[in-house]
């Protein structure tokens, strides 16, 4: 229990720590490394208190592909040595005060929601889909994903596909002056369109362009 | 202190809510760092339905999770093909120059 303890601490305070260190550093490369940090250490906490599976999901979806993708986009629009102006923007410091209001008194109430929560009695014996002790977390998961969450996750398939169009139908762009390879007027080609048999006259020739 | 118990996973999903609707408010430099910001409140809810899941004994938060980790990838991909195709446009990102909706 000590051991868990201390793990807890440890991990949490890194992620505390290195979600801050998101928003306030300067450049953008270093947050993105921030943001990865923050992923991994709550991946760890994930595994420690037994969602194993989606620790490690967490670590392939968010750290593998999400923060990646931020990486090549901040690299790509060269805008990672830009100084962090906090306070010395000109029109834009006046929402720092009331940004910095708002969200100590978000944190006061989420503070206060957790701090005089508690069970309903009866609860615990009217929850739907126990964890069975027997099987792992993969196992679980699965059991119920494919049973009886198949069509949100057939849904969430759907949102990724919308998703991919979107990225590609977004950032695709039909330069002009680019000489490319056009499929369709290529197979859609025909005998008659590309071939003309023409008599010759003797000591005449063909004249092309005619 | 040394029980950890469901109360310290919320505290510190509380803890990263509130730095990430900082990082937002606060931010003046570009808006990835606004986006990262909205990966760490997702990340919160995260914790959250997790610790949940595990406390209660009930597999259904994890799944929800699942579906949170799905639709925050998809946001993530749209935003950044948003983010780069406004800086292709106007060959900057940062917050305070991004007026063109402001009439």
């Amino acid at each position: 229990m000590l051991a868990h303890a201390i793990f807890f601490y440890i991990f949490s305070f890194i992620a505390i720590v290195s979600a801050i260190m998101v928003t306030v550093s300067k450049n953008t490369v270093h947050s993105v490394f921030f943001l990865i940090l923050d992923f991994i250490s709550i991946s760890c906490l994930f595994i420690m208190i037994g969602a194993e599976f989606l620790g490690m999901i967490m670590l392939i979806i968010y750290v593998g592909a999400v923060a990646v993708l931020f990486l090549f986009v901040v690299m790509m629009l060269n805008v990672a040595q830009q100084k962090n102006q906090w306070f010395s923007a000109r029109e834009s410091s006046k929402h720092i005060p009331v940004g910095l209001i708002i969200s100590a008194i978000i944190f006061f109430e989420l503070l206060i929601v957790i701090g005089g929560w508690k069970y309903k009695p009866n609860l615990v014996s009217a929850m739907s889909l126990t964890m069975d002790k027997e099987i792992t977390n993969t196992h679980a998961i699965g059991y119920v994903l494919y049973t009886d969450y198949i069509h949100i996750f057939q849904l969430s398939g759907m949102i990724l596909l919308v998703a991919m169009i979107g990225a590609i139908v977004l950032t695709f762009r039909q330069r002009s002056g680019v000489k490319r390879q056009s499929y369709f007027s290529q197979i859609s080609r025909e005998r008659s369109d590309g071939v003309e048999l023409i008599d010759v006259p003797s000591n005449q020739g063909v004249k092309s362009d005619d | 202190m040394i029980d950890i118990g469901l109360g310290h996973y919320l505290t510190l999903g509380a803890i990263i809510f509130t730095i990430g609707i900082v990082g937002i408010c606060l931010n003046r430099k570009n808006i990835i760092v606004i986006l990262m910001s909205i990966e760490l409140i997702l990340l919160a809810v995260n914790i959250n339905l997790v610790a949940f899941s595990i406390f209660l004994n009930d597999i259904t938060g994890q799944i929800f999770t699942l579906f949170i980790l799905t639709v925050a990838a998809a946001e993530a991909a749209i935003g950044l093909a948003i983010i780069v195709v406004y800086y292709r446009n106007s060959s900057t990102i940062r917050v305070e120059e991004i007026n063109s909706l402001k009439g």
